[in-house]
């Protein structure tokens, strides 16, 4: 069976005809051309496909396309915005967060959806108990980046980089947008 | 772009240090911006993390067929029967081949030609490719495959490595004569290489017995390595074309384009020159694209269809698709006086190579030369083994054959001082090698390796904060097992244990290991531009910003541009054996000299620079530098602009660099200079063990590297942490599960890579005593650390149970106290 959907990818509207059992990954990859998102795994144990779905960060490859008819995606070439890297673009460069490069697309939108959950004052496992029951992450610390990125593997092991980029990132979205995004403990995510 | 932090800055070399210095003119070259020793950003690193880096899985051509591989079901069968007629009659289905259809050789391999592009009559492991379709989708494709009848004669699988080794009944893999084994490899039976080693009195005729009567204390062991899996996270991929001139362009992700090149071309039946290869992105490969996946598949079919051909494995065929690391059974047993020298050792290692030789009798090298490891034993017997099996092939990943060994000797260190009631770090000082010492090969240590120093060092690391002390101690977060755990903090002990791991670097065993570089200067736009074009692999270790790094230094200009990685260039060697830095940076750093003798001789001929001094070149070239986008003469005369010195010439040349040369090991007494240059990385690790539940978390995981010389800080900083990570995943969770020769576990749900929560913050100290055999004293540094961080952690969980502990990865029921 297919459907016709609608998809807007980066701030680009696509209206395509897929197969319903195709994923949301295969649409944007294969029928759209949109390699940003990587196939690591196809089954949702990697995360190299996150895209920000409706600016949520959501594994591509366990969504079906037909659930994501009219929705928003941004991929890591969508953050870009104008040529200009987002703030954890350029954060990953300056900490040498990956090597191969192939988890970072995944890595970085998930970041971004990450530190949108925090600001929102979702809690995570790493919250303490008491500021999870006020609705508030009291800091961005280490601990809580590297649990709320833990479904994002990097088998070169750029980990440290990662959590200190994301750290930084997170200290200079604050910085220019004053978004409420707490503050790191420690000055750029650095140990 | 603002500067990155830097990493734990690079120690400088003690001044009492021996051999410290670096190797006379070779810091004449300016550190400029973004020159050696400068940490620049990676140039491809703005297209990673954008997502648009095209990766060999991202290819696309006009016209695009996709192929797909029909694989075993069974790890040993006889094939009676084929039939693709009904996969061709299905609509969208343009070829389906056997190995009927492969037009030359029917087999390849990098070492020894046994892997057969096809099946023919036997398949030898389960998941072997037996035919390849091609198809207008993805899914047709898959159709086709389950179309295609094969009838098999089960036969009986060859799954114990030991039994391989040592069983005379036991069933062969290959028919005797049926691969051309190499008869100084002293192959028998399954067995494709046996390498023995024979040092001191155990070369003159004397027996272990004798030498365990002369020691105080003698301690043996049985050790397990289990399989691992290099994971990369990028898949087998990459896109045949179809070219005009009979012949096919390859774009794919590999380690080693000439050597695919070399081993494809016969299989196609096709002259060197037609089959061209280009690099596509590479998404990770330690080891794995070392050999062939889906290279001649996609050629085979592009050829037969005329059409372009896309070849992508998915995650569970990619289990199949790659060779792994080797699994091993050691029989160590170590012998010493009383004060912790040690005095023999007696080895026996068997690694399972699985159906097909892959990198086998290369491993069985690295493993027998190194068993030792690094301690000076005056009197050993080695013999490692690398057998034939019907197991998934085996072959190079991170550490090669020198990983598993490892894990034997430093546990037997551990065994040691347990036994004599010694500091585990004081036993390895006892017996540490260091410049001078003699290896078991008989050779020589001839550079700097500070092994007591580093032992020294990684000991006076900072302790984390104790358990007791630790915050938030009652948060089930900080417990071994994390939030799922169930853990409670009284059953967890903190433990800490130490790993010291020794590497050759670049190929060993008197092959040719070299690498070619082609470097071109000219004025682009008004100003000079180096063009560096080489047949190297980037793989993710940053080798890109290297070649640019070293350009930037040798040509003193601020612009270089990489020509795409393809066969057009002379052959590089492989992205293995931490060779790289060394090989392509050697190649690259003497293309530059030879450019700027030639630019030096040019501005004399245009009357711009004064004087017949010197020109050598690796010198000052007479006093004259490059600096800056300029010529800058000798004496404090005014600087030339280089654009003013080109004009219109382009300056190219094009050189090879070889490492000094090695031999080969006697086949009887393992004697022989092997290896070019050794690495050493010296792991503390600190664990907390829940001892109920058989849990572990590393707390830290600190290293002291040896590295000759840092050209880029914070990128190898990365190497040492991507390696300790590996080498953590191989202590803790990784295993491949084969039982009767089927993977168990092919996903990323059950075969486990450590994620950000499993890797503690990994402090890392650089050591630098210059090489002097090595471009700008370098060492490569990619391997050292994957061996020593796996004993370190086993160890510190050993420290806090007690347990043996003599297999990895650990499994909970054997750290769970009884
Ligand atoms: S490809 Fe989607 S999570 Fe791995
Ligand atoms: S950078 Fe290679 S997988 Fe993360």
């Amino acid at each position: 069976m297919h459907a016709d959907i609608t998809l807007t990818v980066d701030g680009r509207r696509h209206q395509l005809r897929v197969d319903t059992r195709t994923t949301l990954l295969d649409a944007l990859r294969e029928d759209l051309g949109v390699t940003a998102p990587k196939k690591g795994c196809d089954h949702g144990q990697c995360g190299s496909c996150t895209v920000l779905l409706n600016g949520r960060r959501v594994v591509t490859c366990l969504v079906l396309a037909v659930a994501g008819d009219g929705a928003e995606v941004v991929t890591a070439a969508g953050l870009a915005e104008g040529g200009d890297l987002h703030p954890m673009q350029e954060a990953f460069m300056d900490h040498d967060a990956f090597q191969c490069g192939y988890c970072t697309p995944g890595q970085i939108c998930s970041a971004v959806g990450m530190l949108d959950e925090a600001a929102a004052g979702w809690p995570s496992a790493a919250t303490p108990p008491r500021a999870s029951a006020e609705g508030a992450v009291a800091e961005l610390d280490d601990t809580e980046i590297r649990e709320r990125m833990s479904g994002n593997l990097c088998r070169c092991g750029a980990y440290a980089g990662i959590v200190s980029a994301i750290g930084d990132a997170a200290r200079r979205t604050h910085a220019a947008a004053a978004s409420g995004i707490p503050r790191p403990a420690r000055e750029g995510g650095r140990r | 772009m603002t500067p990155g932090p830097a990493p734990t800055a690079p120690a400088a070399p003690p001044p009492s240090a021996p051999g410290s210095a670096p190797p006379a003119g070779e810091r004449a070259a300016e550190p400029a911006g973004g020159g050696v020793g400068d940490s620049p950003p990676r140039p491809d690193g703005t297209l990673k993390v954008t997502g648009e880096f095209a990766y060999s899985s991202d290819l696309w051509a006009e016209n695009m067929l996709w192929g797909m591989t029909l694989r075993s079901p069974h790890p040993h069968a006889r094939i009676v029967r084929v039939d693709t007629a009904p996969a061709l009659r299905l609509p969208g289905v343009h070829a389906v081949l056997t190995h009927e259809d492969v037009p030359g050789e029917p087999r390849y391999g990098l070492e020894v030609r046994d892997q057969p592009v096809l099946a023919a009559e036997t398949v030898r492991y389960r998941g072997e490719p037996v035919a390849v379709v091609a198809a207008d989708h993805p899914e047709t494709a898959r159709r086709a495959l389950e179309r295609i009848v094969v009838d098999y004669e089960v036969l009986e699988p060859v799954c114990d490595a030991r039994r391989a080794a040592f069983d005379p009944d036991c069933p062969l893999v290959h028919p005797p004569g049926s691969v051309p084994l190499r008869p100084e490899h002293n192959p028998r039976g399954n067995v494709l290489r046996h390498q023995p080693i024979r040092t001191g009195d155990l070369a003159r005729g004397r027996t272990v017995a004798d030498l365990r009567e002369r020691a105080d204390v003698v301690v043996t062991g049985s050790y397990e390595v289990g399989m691992q899996d290099q994971a990369c996270l990028g898949p087998e991929s990459g896109l045949a074309v179809p070219a005009e001139d009979g012949g096919v362009d390859l774009y794919v992700a590999t380690q080693w384009l000439h050597a695919d090149q070399r081993q494809i071309a016969p299989c196609l039946g096709l002259p060197p020159e037609l089959v061209r290869v280009t690099l596509a992105g590479v998404g990770g490969a330690f080891g794995a694209r070392e050999d062939l996946s889906m290279q001649v598949h996609a050629c085979l079919l592009a050829l037969r269809t005329g059409r372009p051909v896309k070849i992508v494995y998915n995650r569970e065929e990619s289990f199949y698709g790659h060779v792994h690391r080797h699994p091993a059974h050691l029989r160590f047993e170590h012998g010493a006086a009383a004060d912790g020298r040690l005095l023999y050792a007696a080895l026996e290692i068997v690694l399972d190579g699985g159906a097909y030789a892959s990198t086998t009798p290369a491993v069985v090298g690295v493993a027998a030369s190194l068993g030792l490891g690094p301690y000076e034993i005056p009197h050993a017997a080695v013999d490692a083994y690398g057998v034939y099996t019907t197991n998934p092939p085996c072959g190079a990943m991170r550490g090669f054959g020198a990983v598993q060994a490892c894990f034997g000797y430093e546990s037997q260190m551990d065994r040691l001082a347990e036994a004599l009631d010694m500091d585990p770090v004081e036993v390895r000082l006892r017996n540490a090698v260091g410049r001078g010492s003699v290896l078991p090969t008989g050779q020589r240590i001839d550079a700097p390796l500070p092994m007591a120093e580093m032992l020294e060092r990684a000991r006076a690391l900072p302790m984390p904060p104790p358990p007791e002390a630790a915050p938030g101690r009652v948060d089930p977060l900080a417990l071994p097992g994390g939030a799922g755990g169930a853990g409670v903090g009284a059953s967890v002990v903190r433990g800490v244990g130490y790993g010291v791991g020794l590497k050759n670097l670049c190929f060993s065993e008197g092959f040719d290991d070299h690498s070619t570089a082609r470097v071109r200067l000219e004025v682009v736009g008004g100003v000079p531009v180096a063009l560096v074009h080489t047949a190297a692999a980037e793989v993710g270790q940053g080798l890109v910003t290297l070649q640019e790094q070293i350009a930037r230094t040798e040509l003193g200009v601020r612009r270089v541009a990489l020509h795409p990685a393809d066969t057009s260039v002379g052959s590089a060697g492989s992205s293995s054996a931490s060779r790289q830095s060394h090989m392509t940076g050697g190649a690259v750093k003497a293309a530059c000299e030879a450019v700027r003798a030639r630019v030096v001789a040019l501005a004399r001929a245009r009357g711009l620079l004064a004087g017949e001094g010197g020109g050598a070149v690796g010198g000052a070239d007479g006093g004259v530098r490059l600096a800056a986008d300029c010529l800058v003469p000798p004496g404090g005369a005014a600087p030339v602009p280089l654009a003013e010195v080109l004009g219109d010439a382009v300056v190219e040349e094009t050189r090879e660099f070889r490492h000094r040369p090695t031999s080969p090991l006697d086949p009887v007494t393992g004697q022989g200079s092997s290896h070019a240059q050794l690495g050493m990385c010296v792991h503390r690790a600190v664990v907390d063990v829940d001892v109920e539940l058989g849990l572990v978390r590393v707390v830290a995981l600190d290293a002291v590297q040896e590295v000759g010389r840092a050209l880029h800080p914070r990128q190898l900083v990365g190497q040492i942490h991507g390696g300790a990570t590996q080498g953590l995943g191989l202590a803790l969770m990784e295993e491949v599960q084969v039982a009767d020769g089927v993977i168990r576990n092919p996903s990323f749900t059950d075969y486990l890579i450590p994620t950000v929560l499993d890797v503690p913050p990994m402090r890392v100290e650089v050591l630098e005593h210059a090489d002097p055999q090595a471009p700008y004293g370098l060492r490569g540094a990619g391997e050292p650390p994957t061996l020593s961080a796996t004993p370190a952690v086993v160890a510190a969980v050993r420290a806090a149970t007690g347990r043996p502990l003599t297999r990895v990865p650990l499994r909970p029921e054997d750290i769970a106290l009884p």
